[in-house]
């Protein structure tokens, strides 16, 4: 294996596209325990972390760019963030403990494609687009059309994800995201579930995006929860409504964490409290 | 297959080492630079007995390439005392009995000291967030969490 900390974005892409079995190291809280474990034996690792830009949390048209190899922990610590997109924020500081967060990214947890990956539901919830630079230059891909099968991205050969946006967030907007665990530290989400909404002036919500993780092969924007909320105060029988949506929406697998029917329950559970979460959001409350 | 010249600072010494690229940080904390208070419980993230900061930063040195420490500021377990006196945590842990066969105690130990620069007040519930990668297999966690507490209350009426 080869070790490579090139310090521009187009070095990295020839670096990456020059070589079969090259492998983007960010944070390394993924990579390293697949090297430790032979799952992988990579010809060339490209440690993105020495890229100038990689390391900023800027504002941009109202929302924030996060640079590709921001740890959770800086952006935890990051107030304006924190304050726009708190379920966002969460979910990244759900993954792993103290020490993994100040390591582990957000196009890491992304393009390490586990359907468990804790922020991606929420990312998804938010809308986030990522900044794709390859070859070909550069373009912008919605979160959701990343991961294509567990362990799989739709990223092309010398492509690698240099930044994330979270766009503005919305007047009256909030969002939340919560998973389901045994235990209540350092453990792998049984299900998770982003939601992001918008009220209006009479409390009834008037945009809505709902995910969910861990209840198949990848991460699924339920549109069919958005239109359960929409245009009804998000509370009483909209919530019912929308957790029995997620419950259907739901495809998971029977495994030692938990059975198909109780992922499918915890879908709308987990739906229906984070809708209530991201509505007190909305109103400009804390929760 | 060339060796990689690193040069980097460990507790505040100018360090240079060569190393293979899939060395981790541990691995060249112990087994080149003679550095055993670091311990590999598990090599995978997951027990903390590896801790060091980098750059400030807690973080797994099983989960870090030695490679990747250029140019930035690790302190491991080594740094922690200052010649013979020991740092107030270290001197608590004995006192309280907060390690039994210790193989846990030099990575909570190193994650306890981040834990009180940051938060010199920290609640008994904080302290345990904070240290859920560290895992003890023998003390229970309880005497580990009382000797921060009290750890961090000595230090705030020193100040
Ligand atoms: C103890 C422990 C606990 C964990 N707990 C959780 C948890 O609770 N929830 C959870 O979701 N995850 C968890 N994880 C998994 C992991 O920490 C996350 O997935 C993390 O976000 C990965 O980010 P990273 O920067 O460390 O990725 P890396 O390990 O650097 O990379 C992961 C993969 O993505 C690729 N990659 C990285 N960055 C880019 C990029 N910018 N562009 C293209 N490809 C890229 C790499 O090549 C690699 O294949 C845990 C891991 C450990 C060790
Ligand atoms: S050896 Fe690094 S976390 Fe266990
Ligand atoms: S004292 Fe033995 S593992 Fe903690």
């Amino acid at each position: 294996m080869r070790y490579e900390a090139p310090n521009s974005v187009e070095a990295a892409i020839d670096l990456l596209a020059a070589t079969e079995g090259a492998y983007v190291l960010a944070g390394g809280t993924d990579l390293l325990v697949k090297l430790r474990a032979e799952m992988l034996e990579p010809e060339l690792v490209v440690d993105i972390k020495r890229i100038s830009g990689m390391k900023g949390i800027t504002p941009e048209d109202g929302g924030w760019r996060i640079g590709a190899a921001v740890s959770g922990a800086e952006m935890g610590e990051h107030a304006g963030l924190t304050g726009d997109w708190p379920g966002v924020v969460e979910a990244v500081g759900l993954i792993g403990s103290t020490q993994v967060q100040g390591r582990a990214t957000l196009a890491g947890n992304l393009c390490n494609a586990s359907p468990a990956a804790d922020s991606v539901p929420a990312m998804v919830a938010a809308n986030a687009t990522l900044r794709i630079v390859g070859p070909k230059g550069s373009r912008d891909v919605a979160v959701i059309d990343v991961p294509a099968s567990p362990g799989k991205t739709t990223l092309g050969s010398g492509e690698f994800i240099a930044s994330v946006f979270l766009p503005a967030k919305p007047d009256h907007g909030g969002d939340a995201y919560l998973r389901f665990i045994p235990r209540t530290e350092m453990d792998i989400a049984v299900v998770g579930c982003g939601v992001s909404l918008v009220l209006d002036g009479a409390g009834k919500v008037s945009a809505a995006r709902v995910s969910l993780g861990a209840v198949g092969p990848k991460v699924m924007l339920v549109d069919a929860a958005a239109e359960a909320l929409i245009g009804r105060a998000p509370k009483g029988d909209a919530l019912e409504d929308l957790a029995a949506v997620c419950s259907a929406a739901a495809t998971p697998i029977d495994d030692k964490r938990g059975t198909v029917d109780f992922r499918r329950h915890v879908a709308g559970v987990l739906a229906r409290r984070a809708t209530e979460i991201a509505a007190t959001r909305a109103k400009g409350e804390t929760a | 297959m060339s060796q990689i010249h690193v040069t980097t600072s460990i507790n505040g010494d100018t360090t240079e080492f060569l190393c293979e690229a899939e060395d981790t940080l541990l691995d060249v904390l112990r087994d080149r630079l003679g550095m055993t208070g670091s311990k590999e419980g598990c090599g995978t993230g997951d027990c903390g007995a590896c801790s060091v900061t980098v750059d400030g930063r807690l973080v797994c040195s099983c989960l870090m390439l030695g490679a990747e420490a250029e140019g930035r500021e690790v302190t491991t377990i080594e740094g922690m005392a200052t010649g013979d006196q020991l740092h107030p945590l270290q001197q608590k842990f004995i006192e309280m009995a907060a390690l039994q066969c210790g193989i846990c105690t030099p990575g909570i130990l190193v994650a306890a000291k981040s834990l009180l620069e940051k938060n010199p007040d920290p609640t008994e519930e904080e302290v345990r967030y904070w240290l859920a990668g560290n895992l003890c297999r023998c003390t229970g966690y309880d005497k580990i969490i009382r000797a921060v507490m009290e750890t961090a209350a000595d230090l705030r009426r020193a100040s």
